[in-house]
């Protein structure tokens, strides 16, 4: 993947988490509003209302986004933060291939977490 | 609070200079002398001074003394300037510390080896870059430029060469690969030319991870740059051109065609002929 591919991802990751924790906000912190709405649970913090969202197809999909993202966008980072030390080619692709290793690892768990949620 | 240097006309100035003769030391050490201050006088005055004065071993380099060439780079009181365009009094300090530029190997005392400046500039191709090789070999006209298209890279053009942002970069400290702020610079100068037909053989090396990419904006190219180009900008210009273009956002524009040749223009009676070209001859 050329380099500029994976940081014009890097942006879109970065203008996709501010939409996408723009909606995790607006349902865990205006729960109050939105219950008075009449779109929301009364207490979102209650096992009850946990286990509903989880059910929700919009909800895994957001939150698997989110995720991605999330990782992807912080990870990019990471790894330019890292490329400031001067570590050498080799090194530096070393680290390039274990912080790639760690994104997927993370994903893949974070989004079989989701999905179970989901589906159980 | 700065001194007032003013009061330093007629007194000493100490210079601390790096002094390296790699045939004789093992490591740099820095040797101190003493001048007289005058009135007007630059960091290259006081070290031509020390030279045919003090000690005539002392190796520098210097050209044209006026800010053009960009010869005399060096690193003076922890910045990268030109020693013909710093006035000692402008220093507030009455020690000057001079030393040659960072991020460069030393050839000797101040004078560094600046092949990885040009050898970078060179990767970048800097030159204009057509399909139409024969027009650029034997020229039968002059290609259309407008005053608004010259508006986008002029200030880029200003570049001497004089490798002070390179010395400034704290990337390319980090790594000698970064292909650094003054190929940035002059890979933009050129894709920004609108008779310039080169983006995609420019493009492996500023699309790499040494590329454009590793720049993370600190901006002390632009600072210290003697001629007031701006190679951060540039290098954000060229992400930009980058990524518009691969991704669909901009196509590649058409070099500039030859402009049209004045029609029932006459020569003003004085002005002779252009010489015959010597270049392609």
């Amino acid at each position: 993947m050329k380099e500029s591919t994976k940081w014009f991802l890097f942006i879109i990751a970065g203008a996709l988490i501010v939409f996408l924790l723009g909606i995790h906000i607006v349902i865990m912190h205006f729960d109050d509003l939105l219950y008075n709405l009449g779109v929301g649970d009364k207490d979102v913090l209650s096992y009850e209302s946990v286990v509903h969202r989880s059910k929700i197809f919009a909800h895994v999909v957001v939150y698997i986004l989110l995720l991605g993202a999330a990782l992807y966008h912080g990870l990019y980072g990471f790894r330019s933060l890292l490329s400031e030390l001067p570590l050498g080619r080799g090194l530096e692709n070393a680290l390039s291939i274990i912080i790639t290793i760690a994104g997927v690892v993370l994903f893949v768990y974070g989004a079989h977490a989701i999905i179970i949620g989901y589906i159980s | 609070m700065a001194k007032d240097t003013k009061n330093l006309v007629g007194k000493p100035i100490t210079f601390k200079i790096l002094r390296y003769d790699p045939d004789k030391d093992t490591k740099p050490y820095y040797k101190t002398y003493q001048i007289t201050l005058e009135r007007g006088m630059t960091v290259l005055d006081g070290l031509m001074h020390i030279k045919e004065n003090q000690d005539s071993t002392l190796a520098y380099r210097k050209s044209c003394r006026m800010g053009i060439c960009g010869s005399c780079a060096m690193y003076i009181n922890g910045l990268p300037r030109l020693a013909c365009q710093t006035q000692i009094s402008e220093l507030n300090s009455p020690v000057v510390v001079v030393a040659p530029l960072p991020n460069y190997p030393i050839l000797r005392d101040v004078v560094p080896d600046l092949d990885p400046l040009f050898i970078k500039h060179q990767n970048i191709k800097p030159y204009i870059i057509r399909e139409d090789k024969a027009e650029l070999e034997k020229p039968t006209g002059e290609f259309s430029q407008t005053p608004e298209e010259l508006e986008r890279y002029i200030q880029f053009s200003y570049c001497i060469k004089c490798g002070a942002c390179l010395a400034a970069c704290p990337t390319v400290s980090t790594s000698d690969l970064f292909i650094g702020p003054q190929a940035g610079a002059q890979a933009y100068r050129y894709i920004a030319d609108t008779r310039d037909d080169g983006f995609n053989e420019r493009l492996q090396v500023l699309d790499d991870k040494y590329g454009v990419w590793r720049c993370h904006f600190p901006g002390a190219c632009s600072e210290a740059c003697p001629k007031g180009v701006d190679p951060a900008f540039a290098i954000q210009l060229l992400k930009r051109e980058i990524v518009a273009r691969r991704f669909g956002f901009k196509s590649a524009p058409k070099p500039a065609p030859l402009a049209p040749k004045p029609e029932k223009a006459e020569r003003r009676p004085g002005i002779p002929e252009a010489p015959a070209p010597t270049v392609g001859q």
